[in-house]
């Protein structure tokens, strides 16, 4: 998976979890939580539709690691299988 | 220095008129802020009345054995420091019965078109205003108090990073936005799209209509229910312990939040403690036989809800936290049920791993507890005689002191203190 792709399937995966966030003008390296108001609730959502999506288990000891755009995409195409 | 109108409080809603009883000040006399000036007598008790500005009393108008009406001018002062400052920190002996006083009882009473013309002006609600006058009247000195006080307000506007940005975005200021979120605070959905079309979405207007709704059940539950509050802070210890050896186990869609273990305990709690589960109804409390725990959900929107998961005592915690999600996703998106909505037995507050470390929750009427949990936190802690940082939430009750009391209210939160040390026991049925 490359960076376009792995970019692309997270924003789906947050706009999935979060319809109403204005995902189009989030930029790479805001922060969810801050900039989208991402809880823990939505956080697991959005790792387990990533999980549903590309096959990538993130395990919750990386949860810590993926704050903005940016990590995810990073995060996945360094896991991704494809 | 100021002149200043010390006025008859409204100590209480319900207070229309009181008589002086005695004078404990005369002219001339110093004042500080809290001393006691008088006691004057209600229908329901005497009282003794304190002064919340220091100065000199020029003059005292109201003689002992009158009769006044809240809001009439007792005595003038002269020499009162930062009138101002005083308001604005007026918090410490200011109990709820002092934070009503500072209403009128029925609107503003306004008899000069230069106070109206001065408060249009300067953007001032005169419904809004404490009249200092004779009889409540609000006088022009009212409204210069009031806009100094917007003023100051209008600096410090509590908003989310993300509106404030939406509203930089779209040229609106957000000092006259209202805001639905913690303390006022505005959030994304109540900035409008733009100043000239106010370009509310569904969303937002249910997010009105929901907002009404909230705060006549929530006047009514202040107005009924006599709350006692009491809290506990837990250690987590154990349960997160437990929770990061189980999720590491599990695939993303089995795994647990903490909160999970939070509602699963109360609800476990619930059941042995059944005072706490059912409603009060007339003038006796109706204990319900199932725990239907509700769940406070906050809205993007600016909404907030509190359906239940039904029968939560029934289900282990991997059950539960699957409903959670499921009612999260459907609270949100604004599709809940009928019976999710009208059955709550107890409801749970938890304000996340973003909120507060404590909250003191308002029960949903006519249900007789509410149980909150501020965020988990490492804190210190005395174990064995050393400190010891340990993960902590602080658990808080609050009851409807007709169907308990703060003995029972303790047993309850120890409870869920006690279920919280054994985790691995919460995916079983009790």
């Amino acid at each position: 998976m490359n960076d376009t792709q792995a970019r692309a399937t997270v924003l789906d995966c947050i706009s999935a979890v979060a319809p109403d966030a204005p995902v189009d003008d989030l930029g790479g390296s805001d922060e969810l939580s801050v900039v989208l108001e991402i809880d823990s609730m939505d956080l697991l959502n959005i790792v387990v539709a990533i999980h549903d999506r590309c096959g990538v288990d993130i395990p919750e000891r990386d949860y810590g690691k993926l704050a903005t755009l940016d990590d995810f995409t990073a995060y996945l195409v360094t896991h991704a299988a494809v | 220095m100021a002149d200043y109108d010390f006025t008859l409080p409204a100590l209480g809603a319900d207070m229309e008129r009181a008589t002086i009883i005695e004078w404990r000040v005369a002219s001339g006399d110093h004042v500080e802020r809290g001393d006691i000036v008088a006691i004057i007598d209600t229908e329901k008790s005497e009282i003794e009345l304190e002064i919340w500005h220091g100065g000199t009393v020029r003059e005292i108008l109201v003689d002992a054995g009158e009769e006044v009406p809240v809001g009439a001018v007792l005595a003038r002062l002269t020499g009162v420091d930062d009138l101002l400052g005083a308001l604005a920190s007026s918090a410490p002996s200011r109990g709820p019965a002092e934070a009503s006083a500072r209403r009128p009882p029925r609107g503003a009473i306004v008899r000069s078109p230069l106070v109206r013309h001065l408060a249009e002006e300067r953007g001032i609600d005169l419904e809004a205003v404490q009249g200092t006058g004779p009889g409540g009247l609000v006088t022009r000195r009212d409204v210069d108090v009031a806009s100094a006080e917007q003023q100051r307000r209008a600096a410090v506007v509590l908003a989310s990073p993300r509106a404030r940005r939406l509203a930089d975005e779209r040229g609106v200021a957000l000092a006259g936005l209202t805001g639905t979120g913690p303390a006022g605070a505005i959030l994304a959905a109540d900035v409008p799209r733009s100043t000239s079309s106010p370009g509310r979405t569904p969303a937002m207007v249910r997010a009105d209509s929901m907002r009404r709704t909230l705060a006549a059940l929530m006047a009514r539950s202040k107005r009924e229910i006599p709350h006692y509050y009491l809290a506990q802070e837990i250690d987590m210890s154990a349960a997160m312990e437990w929770l990061g050896g189980t999720n590491a186990e599990r695939p993303p869609a089995e795994r647990l939040l903490p909160v999970a273990l939070l509602l699963k305990a109360t609800a476990t709690a619930a059941a042995r403690h059944r005072e706490f589960n059912g409603f009060w109804i007339e003038d006796h409390l109706e204990v319900s036989e199932k725990v239907h725990l509700g769940v406070a959900v906050a809205l993007r929107s600016g909404g907030l809800v509190a359906p239940a998961i039904l029968d939560a005592e029934d289900k282990p915690v991997t059950v539960l936290m699957s409903e959670l999600r499921d009612l999260v996703a459907r609270a949100r998106a604004g599709r809940l049920r009928g019976a999710e909505m009208s059955s709550p037995t107890i409801t749970v507050t938890s304000l996340g791993d973003r909120g507060p470390d404590l909250v003191h929750g308002v029960i949903y009427p006519p249900q007789v507890a509410l149980v909150g949990f501020g965020r988990i936190i490492a804190r210190p802690m005395v174990l064995d005689g050393a400190v010891v940082a340990r993960p902590v939430v602080t658990a808080t009750l609050a009851g409807d002191h007709r169907a308990t009391d703060g003995d029972r209210g303790a047993r309850m939160l120890a409870t869920i203190d006690r279920v919280l040390q054994s985790p691995e026991d919460l995916e079983d049925r009790p």
